[in-house]
């Protein structure tokens, strides 16, 4: 903010009056504020959003589902040791700044992450840590190198063979940005001030891929960022001029706003919104379902949660379907297995437990476990897409848990202010609520997540046969043999493991106003706003 | 004048010492932190101590106390750790939006509260007293944030009249200058901007000023009923002074002291009052500022630096009261 002299002030506003010529401005309100541009320092999908129409990825999803296509690459292909990936990428795909994507671009990027230096730096890379072990010099990197063969053509080679690729090539985090907009505006120097870090001018001010869109500004005393149509695009050009992303972090109020016709959609509506805003004429547009919520058990207080059958005697106990249908939002659907059925591994025979008082009291006296007691502890202050409303749902569960002679002692505890705390860090419930968003297609991602090694979550750190088995999945190359090797997992986790109940997969919503169309929500909340017109 | 004046300002010093260290303690003693907010369910050990490593929190408290105090004496409030920029950005861009909602709240209390307690007052017991003895009860106990919710209801939902939320119309593209976007517009003559900002301030300021200007009108009028009693009255209508002559010069003036205190008090109820009235309308002060680094992860640097700065305005306000009553009443400026 500068302070000009009184009276000798300038308006800067653009002369260009895009907006009202042609395809119009598309006004989008958003439920939180991005970080900064620069894909591989972000892990949020606030931050995601904007990035998406500016970036674009080696692969991308079809629009509307989970499944894999060419983005920059138009094709791809994997060496039978599964470590060796070659794209072949679109030819005459120019940055914004004009300089052109090729394979010596996609390598700069590849090289980039790897060599990133400073703790700092590093400790934003959430994705890349996850995605590729470690960093140069780390003996967990996955990373090996990147040669461009020719122009058009990205070898890259990997270390060893990793489940989550090709599907983790997909993550806006790991999306091409421009080399040379990079070493001008310094996009490495992330510098720490007291107990806290800053981004570079690349990040905040000069982000610059091949999306659709182009940097327009963001403004943080008004929560705007403005997106410009980019003329040039390699794949369906923008039909609005410009899209403007306005943070409303208010479900409330984005609703009125959406009432008051200030902006044409919203993000995130309250479940208990959706039937009222579609009755008064709006667009509801449910996301396919790419969640879990699930009741976590933490075998390691209670000597009696090591016991399968009292596990399972909680399974029955819970009435899911009449949950879903009074707590969960539009579309949700029980859930059998840790993963959404689009999932690669997921098994249509597991186990599965209907309600069922008796089975469940039968179960907890051969068991000896009757009267028993479990601390339940469960967020507040927080909504999740896939959970949100966690109060209501710890009623419902915890009445259900009672009718079977459970006596639950329910633990709130702030989401920010010591419930991941207590239940991540120190172990303290028995029970708790907790989900997971996928990142892109692949078991690994849910199930591994969760169970592949252990978690202070779910108490036991000693359930081998589980970890073993998810690990030698993820690590099947051949993909009908991992497939095969994840269905069983996920038999497994129901019948012999059971380490925790899976819930419900409730699909997050977006609203517009009628006169948008094209809108195509993603089961990944990727949107696309390329495809958005305004009709009159 | 001077004493006084230099006495207050190491008084606020050391209050600000002791308020930091205390606020500093406090907040790394609350659950959670930054770390896990950060990194929400993708916590994993290894980029969980990554990031703790970074961010400085494996070091000792009484080290990260240090280092704190060191910056804050040089002036470095250090980076917000939600959003990378310095506190300092932060913090100059939400604080021109506080200001202008709480000075047209001010302005709305001010101006409606001391004409309207006046004048109840002086119709003591008629209809006009009544009615604003009712209307300020009701003013002062009606939570902010269901008022706000009410007005937004009836005037943006109802009836499309006012905007629901925010400072301006989204995709004004108006000219920063002051970060006063009303001030704004004016200067740089773009007077729909000017427009635009000022007719998104109606509702929050109202609904912002209905407690301080419900206090005003009651204190006002029981201080001019107070002074109306008084003997200098009584003497100065015996000895024949024009009516608006007492009234202005020894009623008004006198029943101001008590007003003016208020006032003063009240700037303190106006900050928070604000974090309720920001909420509602998505204002983008530093109300919005304050829940957002609480409940969005714990930012400890600006939170540090918005209850520092919430003292200082709080401290200089009350400075500047009692300066003011040296104005009001000559006889405190000869003590």
């Amino acid at each position: 903010m500068t302070i000009g002299a009184a009276g000798c002030a300038k308006s800067d506003r653009g002369g260009d009056d895009g907006g009202k010529a042609g395809g119009g401005t598309f006004i989008f309100a958003a439920a939180g504020d991005p970080k900064n541009f620069d894909p591989i320092f972000n892990d949020d999908g606030e931050s995601f959003r904007p990035i998406r129409q500016m970036y674009d990825t080696l692969i991308t999803h079809k629009p509307g589902t989970a499944d894999l296509t060419g983005g920059l690459a138009e094709s791809w292909s994997n060496d039978p040791t599964g470590k060796i990936w070659t794209f072949k990428l679109r030819q005459g795909v120019k940055f914004h700044d004009g300089t052109a994507l090729d394979a010596t671009a996609v390598c700069a990027n590849f090289d980039r992450w790897y060599n990133m230096k400073g703790e700092a730096a590093q400790s934003q890379m959430i994705y890349y840590t996850d995605v590729f072990g470690g960093f140069a010099g780390s003996p967990d990197a996955v990373y090996d190198n990147c040669k461009a063969q020719d122009a058009s053509t990205a070898v890259v080679a990997m270390k060893k063979y990793k489940g989550a690729f090709p599907g983790a090539f997909a993550l806006t985090a790991f999306s091409i940005a421009s080399p040379a907009a990079m070493k001008q505006y310094g996009s490495d120097t992330v510098t720490q001030s007291g107990d806290s870090f800053s981004y570079s001018a690349f990040a905040n001010e000069h982000p610059t891929g091949t999306g659709a869109f182009t940097f327009g500004g963001w403004n943080k005393a008004t929560g705007e960022i403005t997106l410009n149509k980019n003329p040039d695009y390699w794949g369906d050009k923008a039909k609005v001029d410009k899209m403007i992303i306005k943070i409303i972090k208010d479900e409330n109020t984005r609703k009125q706003e959406l009432r008051a016709g200030t902006v044409q959609a919203i993000d995130f509506p309250a479940p208990a919104d959706r039937k009222a805003l579609a009755s008064e004429g709006y667009k509801v547009l449910e996301r396919p379902a790419f969640n879990i919520l699930y009741l976590g058990i933490n075998q390691k207080n209670n000597p009696k949660l090591k016991d399968l059958r009292v596990r399972q005697a909680i399974a029955y106990a819970l009435n899911r379907a009449q949950l879903v249908q009074t707590k969960g939002p539009g579309g949700s659907a029980v859930a059998d297995e840790f993963l959404p059925n689009t999932v690669l591994g997921y098994a249509p025979d597991v186990q599965k437990y209907e309600y069922n008082v008796d089975k469940a009291k039968q179960l907890l006296a051969d068991a000896g476990a009757t009267g028993l007691t479990l601390n339940f502890y469960y967020p507040t202050e927080v909504s999740r897409p896939y959970m949100p409303n966690p109060q209501e749902i710890f009623t419902v569960l915890a009445n259900d848990l009672q009718a079977v002679g459970i006596k639950v002692n329910g633990v709130p505890r702030p989401w920010n202010g010591g419930f991941k705390d207590d239940v991540q860090q120190f172990g303290k419930q028995d029970l708790h609520i907790l989900g997971w968003t996928g990142d892109y297609n692949d078991p690994g991602n849910f199930v591994g997540t969760f169970f592949g090694r252990g978690k202070i979550e779910f108490g036991d750190q000693a359930m081998t046969e589980m970890f073993t088995a998810i690990g030698k999945a993820d690590a099947t190359v051949d993909q009908a043999a991992k497939k095969a090797a994840f269905e069983q997992v996920n038999r497994d986790l129901a019948s012999k493991w059971l380490p925790a109940v899976p819930i419900w997969h409730a699909p997050p919503a977006l609203v517009t106003t009628k006169n948008v169309e094209g809108l195509v929500p993603s089961p990944l909340t990727a949107e696309e706003f390329n495809t958005v017109s305004l009709t009159k | 004048m001077v004493r006084v004046v230099s006495r207050r300002l190491i008084q606020l010093f050391v209050t600000l010492i002791a308020l930091m260290t205390l606020v500093f303690f406090w907040l790394r003693s609350l659950p959670g932190g930054p770390v896990d907010a950060l990194l929400g369910e993708r916590a994993t050990p290894q980029t969980r101590e990554l990031l703790t490593r970074a961010l400085g929190y494996d070091q000792p408290i009484w080290v990260q106390y240090g280092r704190f105090l060191k910056n804050v004496v040089t002036g470095d409030f250090g980076n917000s750790i939600r959003t990378g920029e310095p506190v300092t950005d932060v913090i100059s861009r939400s604080f021109p939006a506080t200001i202008e909602l709480a000075v047209a709240a001010i302005i709305i209390a001010v101006g409606l509260g001391i004409p309207l307690g006046y004048l109840a007052a002086r119709y003591r017991g008629r209809l006009l007293d009544n009615a604003t003895i009712i209307v300020t009860l009701i003013g002062i106990s009606i939570p902010i944030f269901f008022l706000g919710y009410l007005l937004k209801d009836w005037l943006t939902q109802g009836i499309h009249f006012f905007p629901p939320s925010g400072r301006i119309s989204t995709g004004m593209d108006n000219t920063d200058v002051t970060g006063f976007f009303v001030l704004d517009g004016l200067l740089t003559r773009e007077f729909d901007a000017s427009a635009d900002a000022l007719w998104h301030l109606v509702l929050p300021a109202v609904t912002l000023a209905t407690i301080p200007l419900a206090i005003i009108v009651r204190i006002t009028r029981a201080s001019v009923l107070d002074v109306l009693d008084e003997d200098y009255i009584r003497t100065a209508d015996a000895k024949g002074l024009r009516n608006a002559t007492i009234r202005k010069r020894h009623v008004l003036r006198n029943a101001l002291l008590p007003v003016v205190t208020t006032i003063g008090l009240q700037t303190g109820a106006l900050l928070a009052g604000a974090v309720l009235t920001e909420k509602v309308y998505n204002w983008g002060g530093l109300g919005t500022l304050i829940t957002d680094s609480i409940s969005g992860g714990r930012d400890y640097p600006v939170l540090q630096a918005l209850i520092l700065l919430a003292a200082v305005v709080f401290i200089v306000v009350n400075l500047l009261v009692d300066l003011s009553y040296a104005i009001i009443d000559p006889r405190v400026r000869v003590q």
